[in-house]
Parts: C-alpha cells; structure tokens; sequence
C-alpha cells in the first residue's frame, strides 16, 4: 500500500508546483510585457517632439531659403528680400576668434592633465567639469563685466570672449581622454631615443591622438556656434555688416531668439530659416567630428 | 632572418641620422622644465579664470546683496521703479519649471535608455542612440523657436483647456489659457534634457555587468524582472547622476525658457500663468537695466542661480565618478 502511496503523493505535489509555478509565470509574463510595452511607449513619447523639432525646422526653413537669404542684410519687417550673410559672417568671425583662443588652451591644460597625477590635477579636472556645468548666461555676465563695461560698448570680441569659455572645459576634458589614449610605449620610445618631452609631445602624443582633438575641437565648436545667451550682452547682435571685432556684431544664434519672438510672418520665417541653417552646421560638425575620428583612427591602425 | 635584420637596422640608423641634423632641430624645441612650466601655467590659468569669474560676479553683486540682505532672497517684489529687488519669484519659478521637466525626463528617458539597451532589435540601436546623442547637440535657441511658434498655439488651443476640464480647472489648472507659462517652459525643458537624460542613463546602463544580467536570466527571470531587480538597482547611483546633471541642465536653460515662458515677475499661481526663471528674468532686463541697483540685483540673482547649478553639477560629477570607480572594479575583479 505504501509503496504505491507514496509516487502518487509525490506525483500530485509534483503536479501542483507545475501548476504554481506556471501560474506564477504567466503572471510574471504579463508584468514583463506590461512593463515593457510602458517603456516603448516612453521612446515614441521621447521621439514625437525630438521629430517635430527637425521636421518643422526642415519644412519651415526650407521656405525661407533663397539666394538672396544667404547674400543678403537684414530687412526691416514687412520689406521682403532680407537675408542674414552679416550673421553669417559674424558668427563666423565671434566663434573663430573663440576657437583660435580656446583650442591651443584648452589642448595644452588637457595635455598637463594626462601627464599628471594627483591633488592639483584632480582639482583642475573637477574644476573643468563644474565650469561645463556653469549657465551659459552666467559666462554672459562674466563677459558683460569684463569685457563690455570696461571698455564702455558691446562688442563681438567680448562674445568670442564668452563662447572661448563656454568651449575650453569641452576641449580639455576630450583632449584629456583622447591624449590618455595613446599609448605609453610610444612617448617613452620617443624619451628614450633622448628627445624632450616637448618634441615628444609635438611629434608622438598629439599626432597619435589627433582623432580624438578634433573630434573634441569639433564638438566645441558646434556648442559655440549654437549658444545664445552669452551672446546677448556682448555681441548684442546688428542689422549691419561688421567685420570689426570691436564693434557689435550680429549672429545666427541672436536671428533666430530675436526674429523669432516678433509677431511678423516675414521676421518669423527668417528666423526658422536661420534655425534651419543652425542645425545644419551643428550636425554637420557633429556627424564631421565622428567621421573623421573614425577615419584617423582606422588609418592609424 | 639575418638578411632582414639588416634591412630593417638600415632605415632606422638612416632616420636617427636626419633626426639630429635636421629634422627634430626646425621646430623649436624647449627644455623639459620649461615645457612642464608652460603646461601648468595654461591649467593654474584656467583656475584663475574660474576663480576670476565667481570673484567678479560676487563682487558686482555686493550692492544689492549688502542693501537688501537676506530679503533679496525672501523678496516677493521686483519693481524696479520703486527699487525693490526681491528673488523669491524667479527661485520659484526655476524650480516649479525644472520641476516640471523632470518629473515628465525621469521615467521617460530611463524608459527610453532601457528600451535602447536591453528592449530593442540590435540593428535600431546604434541609429537611435546616435539620433539621441545628436538631438542634444540641436541649439537650444531652435527648441525655443519651435517651442514658440508651433507648441504654444497646441497648448493654447488643445492641452490647457483639457487639463482644465479634466481637473475642475481649479487650483494648478485655474486662470487664462495662454499657451506661453509655466507649464509650457516645463515642456520645452523635458523636451531639451531628454537627450542627456537618455544618453548618460543609456551608458550607465549598459556598463551594468554583464553576468549578473545573465545570472538572473538563467535563473528565470523575465526580461522585467531583470530590468526591475538587477538592472535599475546597480545602475542606482549612476542613474541618479544621470538625472542630477539633467536638473543641472534645466536650472541653467536660458535661452529657451525666456521665448516662452511669458516673463511675469510675479509669483505664478497656476501652471497657466506666465512666469520667470533666474536665468529668463536676467536675458530679459539686463541690457535695460539703466538703474544701479537693478543691475546689481540681476547680477545678484546670477550669483543665486551660479551657486544652485554648482552644487548640483558637483553633486552629479561626484555621483558619475563613483560609478566609474565602481564599474572600473568589477572589471579588474572579472
């Protein structure tokens, strides 16, 4: 009796942890897909207005553009034909004097940072991640004191002033890695052939990690060239050309807050434009800075 | 091998000739002290201008703060007719739109960074997170025109009167539906701190090891449980970098925020209400301000938004750093 007993308990308690164990999982397989099917529905809602922003920029600004967009001054509202080559130019010339400045600082302090360690390094280093973290208007402020109220004007070289600060922290920390990437047994085959480290740093270390310096470079640039704010008291922006870096200077990023926020159609439409033509050169330089790393660095391997 | 040998020593001893003649003395060439030197002056400069920057900035806003006090803070006025300079408006209103966008960029940036992760066919990954990553590399002066121009006439006509019917319209979602406010500056800054919300998640995320994910796997989990159980919770500290660098991004957020956020210095008493930022306010009054204390107060109210986005980057640096160590270990432990 026992004998026959006992595999039927065993087979109806089997039974039942089935039965138990597929009830939990079909309970958990509800969850799971609930759960996930919440988080898919979190990426359409983060993708919706991530599209909406690129496609009616694309659709609004291509209307805008026109030979004479690009060729020329602003107009007042409501007398069609204006353009924005002095914002162009501007920009230009506010984000290269920012550019010509901030690159060669900020690669050298990214080179003292891969050279050295400890208290004074680590300093430096929280110190460019806190100032990347600085509002952009803030740095404005800055600019603004310095730079415009001292000499009594606006002015763009107080802009490229802000736009170099806004860039050194990007600069340094990409330059820091990418220099961090290079390999140890090169610099020191270059020390130990008796070259000084200045050579080895101009012929060894900066050409091997040149991929990951302008990929930094690049992307610096492409925040420069979109920031508004610092620009608002410092280059304040014109209707006319200037070349003059002592004087106002007009910017893309100022034509699109300060053509944007007028109730004109024609000024609106400018200003999309000119949003449009924003986001090309910023994901140009974007898209730019990975293709050339990846290129560099393929033909360096 | 020996015939190699000889080949490969010729070019090398051809190479070290010209590099002492000529080659290696054209650039100019300076001593190993004075390089270190130079480097480390370009760094202890680049401290001065951090130092320079803080000092200046508290300097020019000596005025207001010695002549108002502590009730610069606690100020509900800012009149600057009667010269009466208070902040509590514009900390107000950082907050409550800051508020806002996260409380909309936490669930669904780590939604989004978990669906990218462990979610989703492998050959949509790589295009979507570059998509993201881009996305937050779009000026936030074009978020603002498109904020403007297309969102606020659908907020104006679709999304407020609804709250407001499905709510009572009383309290938050009393008063005039304009469309420009509060709660649309909130919506514009999720939208901006939704791609660096989801890109730091996504990395954080995915350096989470890789054997504890399959260890809960083979154990039965479902794909839920392993994000719920393994994944969120040794991802903690990173994710809350995530989202503390994401605030930091939104408390500073200028340019945006002022196209369309109404400024009104007064306190908000609705999400409807137009309203203003520390950031919004000083975009708006600074090159009007023709009064002295005015532009102190402005510069004053930088100072206040200067030491909240510090304590809040520092916050997530450190948090993102320790992440780093951590991971940095399992790796040398594996």
């Amino acid at each position: 009796m026992t004998m026959t007993q006992a595999p039927d308990r065993r087979h109806a308690r089997r039974e039942e942890i089935q039965k138990l164990a597929s009830g939990s999982e079909r309970r958990r397989k509800i969850y799971s897909g609930v759960g996930l099917s919440i988080c898919g529905m979190f990426l359409v809602v983060a993708l919706i207005p991530l599209i909406s922003v690129l496609a009616y920029t694309v659709q609004r600004g291509v209307q805008a553009w026109s030979a004479d967009f690009f060729s020329h001054l602003p107009t007042p509202a409501g007398i069609p034909g204006g353009g924005i080559w002095n914002a162009m130019v501007g920009s230009l010339i506010i984000d290269g004097i920012a550019a010509v400045v901030a690159v060669p600082f900020g690669i050298a302090a990214g080179l003292f940072l891969a050279e050295s360690e400890g208290r004074v390094a680590g300093v430096i280093r929280f110190a460019a991640d806190v100032l990347s973290g600085v509002p952009s208007i803030i740095i404005g402020i800055f600019a603004y004191i310095a730079l415009v109220r001292s000499l009594g004007h606006f002015s763009a070289i107080a802009g490229s002033f802000a736009i170099g600060v806004l860039m050194v922290p990007i600069i340094i920390r990409a330059s820091e890695t990418a220099i961090r990437g290079v390999p140890h047994t090169l610099a020191e085959a270059g020390l130990s052939l008796g070259a000084r480290r200045s050579t080895v740093a101009r012929r060894v270390i900066l050409p091997t990690a040149l991929p990951g310096l302008i990929t930094g470079v690049l992307l610096a640039v492409a925040r420069g060239v979109g920031e508004t704010a610092p620009l608002l008291f410092t280059a304040i922006g014109s209707q006319y050309f200037a070349t003059n870096p002592n004087q106002p200077m007009a910017a893309l990023p100022l034509v699109v807050f300060q053509d944007g926020i007028q109730a004109y159609p024609d000024l609106q439409q400018i200003a999309w434009g000119t949003a449009l033509f924003l986001i090309t050169v910023v994901l140009v330089l974007s898209v730019g800075s990975r293709l050339i790393a990846a290129r560099l660095g393929r033909v360096r391997l | 091998m020996a015939h190699q040998a000889v080949l490969e020593r010729e070019p090398l001893g051809h190479a070290r000739g010209s590099n002492t003649t000529g080659g290696g003395l054209r650039l100019p060439v300076v001593s190993d002290g004075l390089y270190r030197a130079s480097l480390a002056a370009v760094a202890a400069l680049f401290c001065l201008l951090i130092v320079a920057l803080v000092v200046t900035l508290v300097v020019q806003a000596r005025p207001a703060f010695a002549h108002f006090g502590f009730g610069f803070l606690t100020g509900t006025a800012w009149d600057p007719v009667h010269v009466k300079y208070g902040a509590l408006p514009f900390v107000i209103g950082t907050l409550e739109t800051t508020a806002i966008a996260m409380v909309l960029a936490i669930p669904v940036g780590l939604g989004t960074a978990l669906v990218l992760v462990h979610a989703i066919h492998p050959k949509l990954r790589a295009p979507l997170s570059t998509a993201v990553e881009l996305l937050a590399a779009v000026p936030s002066v074009v978020y603002g025109l498109w904020a403007l121009l297309v969102v606020a006439p659908w907020v104006r006509s679709i999304i407020e009167p609804d709250l407001a019917r499905t709510t009572g319209g009383t309290g938050p979602f009393s008063g005039p539906q304009l469309g420009i406010g509060l709660l649309l500056a909130g919506l514009v800054l999720f939208v901006m701190v939704l791609p660096t919300m989801v890109a730091i998640s996504r990395d954080v995320i995915a350096s989470v090891p890789r054997d504890e994910v399959e260890a809960a796997y083979a154990l039965g989990a479902t794909r839920w449980q392993v994000l719920w159980r393994v994944v969120l919770p040794s991802a903690r500290s990173g994710l809350l970098g995530a989202v503390t660098l994401s605030t930091g991004r939104a408390l500073g957020e200028t340019i945006a925020v002022t196209m369309v956020i109404g400024n009104s210095t007064a306190i908000a008493h609705s999400l409807f209400s137009p309203s203003a930022t520390l950031s919004s306010v000083i975009a708006n009054q600074f090159t009007e301000a023709t009064e002295p204390f005015h532009l102190s107060s402005l510069i004053a109210l930088g100072v206040v938004l200067l030491v909240i986005a510090m304590l809040v980057n520092a916050a997530a640096r450190l948090l993102v750093r320790s992440v780093g160590r951590q991971s940095a270990v399992s790796v040398a432990l594996a």
